[in-house]
């Protein structure tokens, strides 16, 4: 099956989503589609499955136009899309999320999906547990549901949005085998949607690369990947700078330390972090590092252990001691958990001031959110609510509102879906905090960024906190194959001769 | 003598429970799809009134049933409107229609106050109901009891072994998972709130046409703020949340037991008809508080796990959350 | 047409159109509608006397529904504010019959003990909801019920008249413990000041403070206001007893200013009211006085319908809901229609 997109046009208010894209997926290979964040790709794909309606534009399918009013019409029609975050049921089990695609029936056949379920597993050496909860597996094992999910409704073409975020080495080593499997043998096309050149290198047979909204070029394999650079980002990217700090006292000290939800269980996680250090989180989602980092913000009942910030033991304190011990918390969600929608710049920046007096004088506080605005760059006015600012803005709101002289910070994905620019901007501002003496802690699922960014990696796995890793002597494949739970011969050698 | 009086007393407690399982089932039909029908009280209220005068005014008591049973689809359908197609704030627009509700009843209800009028037969099934002990006590009633069984068992299994069951299920819990599998998810939710909204107006003719007959000024009593407790109680599953239903007429009966009592004979009526309602809400207070949290977690956390699932249930992933398409 | 006028008069299509579902539901019962509204209407305005008891049926509408302008700021449905409202009826009620005090330090005391015990049955809602994790709305519910059991409970027995309890009440209050009223009309003048200020107090609480400052941000997102660094509970706990000292408040005055006595049903669903004036307010303290009295007309103006055409005086209650429901509709319809004429703006756009 050939797809084609002509000339897609979509635009959300002034943004200009997708300017003009026009791309050709043969049948029988596998598409890689790159571009870093915002370019606009996973809007294309959205438009291509049925979730979006284009503004303008055509698509074709062997040579005939179509539109989809609904996902379930591109699925009728063989194209079916796996999302980053896999569009599934977690509160329900495997068999009840794969049975709900089918039609319309009073009772469902189980012991039919079953056989179905199980058959497809068996081609492609997936194991899923059909009585298990949903929001139990881990998201690579989620995203292998989906897959069965749309092969089994008889997808032809198969979309997967960032796949590779959040799942082990060898979860996508597994995963780039079926893709090869769907491509080559059974004739399927994959469009393979990343920001990440080297695995759109490995993967792929044809490559389109979007730049802001539109095509800014195409290449086959091979792939010169300086090519592919410059497409992506219009330049070549120089290589990113870190001035190093000196190493202050510990800032936190974290001993033995047992938190558990009802999930998991962190147990005898041991840390030391020293002022202006940066620490990497990693693992994959639900394996521990957040809810090891909550606990290191007071948001979490710890059952054993000790957690002392600047030589004050906080263990069992509450939020407000840590925060008033100089330690920040800035959870992944910018407005879920961030910012407060519905109210203005310069009401934030007056309720971050805790120290303020009871009454409020508004017309210093405006002088003071203008102050602040210019000075991080924000596009915005002290009277725009916080709702109305793009993504990246929104992320440089939350960085105007962590108060100076911070002890420890602790960032949760710090720059997810924001665009190369945005997120070397964070970067920034976090690393000069390091010379007031700032240590950071960050959870992260880009490995790259992990590893570029960070002093010491610590990974988890299943609650596990593994010893803390060298940046600079650790490599992509050894994160990787920690993440999964797996240590590499050089990580065993390394430790023996410790 | 004394088993007598037992049977006699449970029989006369599943009838008096009745309409709470109807009602509460019904919402748990509605929330399960993610909608939030906050009007019971005044939907009960109003369809209790339009029940009876209904069944008054044509002398047909199947009539008033209809009727009752619309009332409560249309406050639904309002509800669903409202919150679905508007997207406004469900507990709010709720709330201002259970107030409606109750003040319509009074208004539209004030010629038929206190006027003797029909009621639905009584209905023993042959043989089931000669069975000893549980015969009277489950099938000595009349058709509208039958119906409030009915509708637990059929609920429990439209949710979790049917088809469309499954789908009310995604609804509720990820409406944007359900929508990329191809379900229409606000016209499914539109339908589930109409019908959970139709047991609610049953759940209504059976207080004013079954267990308390006729009409007065508020006739109905908060029993619509109970059955949305009920709903949280129950953990939005059937069976638990009938459980919960009959508990609640468990404590009616207790009080109007107690209130004979001669030792009692100081504390008004309004006491013990208004304890059982404030006794409800403190259950809901003890599954849901973090003192039980405190508790479970010096269990081992797999008896925990166990537990907690027992006394408590999630709610549905959705509720509350309008669903916007991209 | 301006567009101020155009506001003007989208703000009133929703009245328009709970006139024309009362006047509907009018016509079904057989009533003639302009005789019904023009009852009501002389109910309330007829005499100085009635329009003295309009003036004081506003008192608690304001007190009560500036009180729920806090906790709805804030996020919370206090639906408790029934029982508060007893509550502070209840203390009031202990001080008038207990305190042998000259007017001045009596009529002060009851006031004061009365916003003391809505203040603690707020607070204990507060407790309920963030201790227990119970929905305001069904903890509110369950101290209602336990408010109204306690009042019942302390007329029946420990306050009991001489000739026998009743639902009629108590025995009235000595004379120093009634409020003074202007002359023969039975409006309280102090109690009109005390709404007003009330009006002006929480106004420029909620404005110009970093508590109000800080509740609103709790309403708007609790999570994010939170780990930003607000004192969620004391600040949760303190809006509850704020908005549960001026239904106590409220309380206190109907029991002193109104019965002279205290009552069963003290409350009188003023709480319930309350909230929809506060919803029609859109929690803004300002647009309190306007509505509620409004509210107020309809609730002094309707029993007329009992004697003059023989309905139920609950249309005035009709009336109230079904502006509130309407308001809410036609803000909604608005913005699903500015939705849709967005979407229609880009396609054409594109």
């Amino acid at each position: 099956m050939k797809v084609e997109l002509v000339e897609i046009k979509k635009y959300f208010g002034p943004v200009r989503a997708n300017d003009g894209v026009s791309m050709t997926v043969e049948p029988g290979t596998i598409h890689g589609l790159l571009g870093e964040n915002g370019a606009g790709k996973t809007t294309l794909m959205k438009c291509l499955s049925g979730y979006l309606h284009p503004d303008g534009g055509k698509i074709l399918i062997d040579g005939r136009p179509v539109a989809f009013a609904s996902p379930a019409e591109a699925i009728g029609h063989g194209i079916g899309m796996l999302h980053q975050d896999p569009l599934d049921f977690p509160q329900m089990r495997v068999l009840d999320n794969f049975l709900l695609a089918f039609d319309d029936r009073l009772m469902p056949d189980r012991r039919e999906g079953l056989r179905l379920l199980r058959e497809l597993g068996r081609r492609f050496h997936f194991d899923l547990d059909p009585d298990a909860e949903v929001g139990r597996l881990t998201v690579g094992e989620r995203q292998q549901l989906e897959i069965l999910r749309l092969l089994a409704l008889g997808a032809r073409v198969i979309i997967l949005d960032e796949p590779t975020t959040g799942i082990s080495a060898p979860q996508k080593a597994q995963l780039f085998e079926t893709l090869r499997l769907l491509a080559e043998e059974e004739g399927r096309s994959v469009i393979f949607v990343s920001h990440k050149l080297e695995e759109v290198e490995t993967l792929c047979d044809r490559v389109t690369v979007l730049r802001q909204g539109k095509v800014a070029g195409e290449a086959e394999k091979p792939f010169s990947v300086d090519r592919l650079v410059e497409m992506m980002f219009g330049r070549s990217l120089p290589p990113p700078t870190r001035p190093p700090v000196p190493l202050g006292p510990p800032v936190l000290e974290v001993e033995d330390l047992t938190v558990a939800s009802y999930r998991l269980a962190v147990e005898g996680a041991s840390l030391e972090v020293r002022a202006g250090e940066v620490i990497g989180l990693a693992g994959l989602e639900g394996s521990g590092q957040r809810l090891f980092m909550r606990a290191c913000a007071g948001l979490e009942r710890v059952t054993a252990g000790r957690i002392v910030v600047d030589g004050r033991d906080l263990t069992g304190a509450p939020y407000r001691r840590f925060l008033e011990a100089g330690v920040a918390y800035l959870p992944a969600g910018r407005l879920e958990e961030g910012l407060i929608p519905g109210l203005t710049l310069t009401e934030h920046f007056a309720l971050v001031e805790r120290e303020g007096p009871f009454l409020i004088d508004w017309k210093a506080a405006r002088e003071q959110a203008l102050e602040r605005i210019r000075h991080y760059n924000i596009v915005g006015r002290p009277e725009t609510t916080v709702e109305a600012l793009s993504g990246g803005n929104q992320q440089r709101v939350l960085l105007a509102l962590l108060p100076h002289g911070l002890r420890l910070l602790l960032l949760e994905h710090p720059t997810r879906g924001l665009d190369v620019e945005s997120a070397n901007w964070v970067w920034q501002q976090l690393l000069a905090r390091r010379e007031e003496g700032t240590a950071i802690l960050f959870i992260s699922a880009d490995l790259d960024e992990l590893l570029e960014r960070a002093d010491r990696i610590v990974v988890f796995f299943a609650g596990r906190m593994m010893e803390p890793l060298v940046a600079e002597q650790t490599t992509v494949e050894q994160l990787g194959y920690l993440i999964g739970g797996k240590t590499t011969k050089t990580q065993r050698a390394r430790r023996f001769s410790l | 003598m004394e088993i007598e009086f037992l049977v006699q007393t449970l029989s006369s407690l599943v009838a008096a429970a009745s309409p709470v399982v109807l009602a509460s089932i019904g919402e748990t039909i509605s929330e399960k799809s993610g909608v939030i029908n906050l009007s019971l009280d005044g939907s009960i209220a109003l369809s209790a009134m339009t029940g009876f005068a209904v069944a008054f005014t044509t002398g047909s008591v199947w009539l008033g049933m209809l009727a009752a049973m619309a009332v409560g689809a249309l406050m639904a359908l309002v509800v669903a409107f409202a919150s679905i197609t508007l997207r406004l704030e469900q507990v709010a627009v709720g709330f201002v229609l259970a107030m409606l509700g109750l003040e319509l009843a009074d208004f539209l209800g004030n010629p038929f106050v206190r006027k003797p009028g029909p009621s639905v037969p009584h209905w023993p099934i042959p043989y089931l109901s000669e069975v000893p002990i549980l015969g009277p006590i489950l099938f000595d009633q009349n058709l509208v009891v039958y119906l409030s069984f009915l509708a637990v068992v059929v609920t429990w299994w439209w949710i979790y072994k049917t088809q469309p069951g499954l789908k009310l299920q995604g609804v509720g819990e990820r409406p944007e998972s359900a929508f990329a599998r191809g379900v229409n998810v606000n016209r499914l939710r539109y339908i589930y709130t109409v019908v959970g909204g139709a047991l609610v107006g049953l759940a209504g003719a059976s207080y004013s046409l079954s267990i308390k007959l006729g009409w007065s000024h508020r006739h109905t009593f908060g029993i619509g703020w109970i059955a949305l407790a009920i709903v949280i109680f129950g953990g939005w599953d059937p069976w638990r949340v009938a459980a919960g239903s009959y508990l609640f007429g468990l404590l009616k009966a207790l009080g109007s037991i107690l209130q004979r009592n001669p030792a009692f004979a100081n504390v008004p009526t309004q006491i013990f008809s208004s304890a059982p309602f404030a006794l409800m809400i403190f259950a809901l207070l003890l599954i849901s508080s973090e003192g039980v949290d405190r508790l479970l977690a010096l269990l081992p956390p797999r008896v925990a796990r166990r537990i907690d699932r027992a006394i408590r249930g999630r709610p549905p992933g959705g509720l509350g959350r309008p669903f916007v398409q991209e | 047409m301006g567009p101020r006028v155009k506001d003007i008069l989208l703000g009133l299509l929703p009245i328009l159109l709970a006139l024309l579902f009362t006047t509907g539901i009018l016509l079904a019962v057989g009533a003639s509608p302009w005789e019904a509204y023009r009852s009501i209407l002389e109910g309330a305005f007829e005499s100085p006397e009635k329009v003295a008891d309009v003036v004081a049926a506003c008192v608690p509408l304001i007190l009560c529904g500036v009180g729920m302008c806090i906790t709805f700021i804030a996020g919370q449905w206090n639906v408790g504010i029934e029982g508060q409202i007893i509550l502070g009826a209840i203390f009031a009620t202990w001080a008038a019959r207990n305190l042998p005090w000259p007017r001045v330090p009596i009529l002060t005391t009851m006031l004061l003990l009365g916003m003391l015990g809505g203040a603690l049955w707020g607070f204990l809602a507060g407790l309920l909801k963030v201790y227990g994790k119970v929905h305001e709305i069904f903890g509110g519910l369950g101290l209602n019920y336990a408010a109204q059991g306690l009042a019942i409970w302390l007329i029946f027995n420990p306050w009991k008249p001489a000739d026998g309890a009743t639902m009629s009440g108590t025995d009235p209050f000595p004379d120093p413990a009634w409020m003074p009223r202007l002359g023969h009309l039975r409006v309280a003048p102090l109690a009109v000041i005390l709404a007003l200020l009330s009006v002006v107090v929480v106004y420029f609480l909620l404005r110009g403070t970093r508590w109000g400052l800080e509740l609103k941000a709790l309403g708007k997102n609790f999570r994010s206001a939170f780990l930003l660094g607000v004192p969620s509970t004391p600040r949760l706990l303190t809006a509850f007893a704020a908005c549960g000292a001026l239904a106590g408040l409220a309380g206190a005055i109907r029991c002193s200013a109104r019965y002279g006595r205290m009552i069963p049903e003290i409350s009188g669903g003023q709480g319930y009211l309350s909230l929809l004036v506060a919803l029609l307010a859109g929690y803004r303290p300002q647009w309190v006085p306007l509505i509620a009295l409004f509210f107020a007309a309809l609730g002094v103006g309707s029993p007329r319908l009992e004697l003059d055409l023989h309905l139920d005086s609950s249309l005035g209650g009709v009336l109230e809901a079904s502006v509130v429901l309407a308001v809410m509709l036609v803000g909604g319809l608005r913005a699903l229609l500015a939705r849709r004429r967005a979407q229609v703006g880009m396609e054409e756009a594109a």
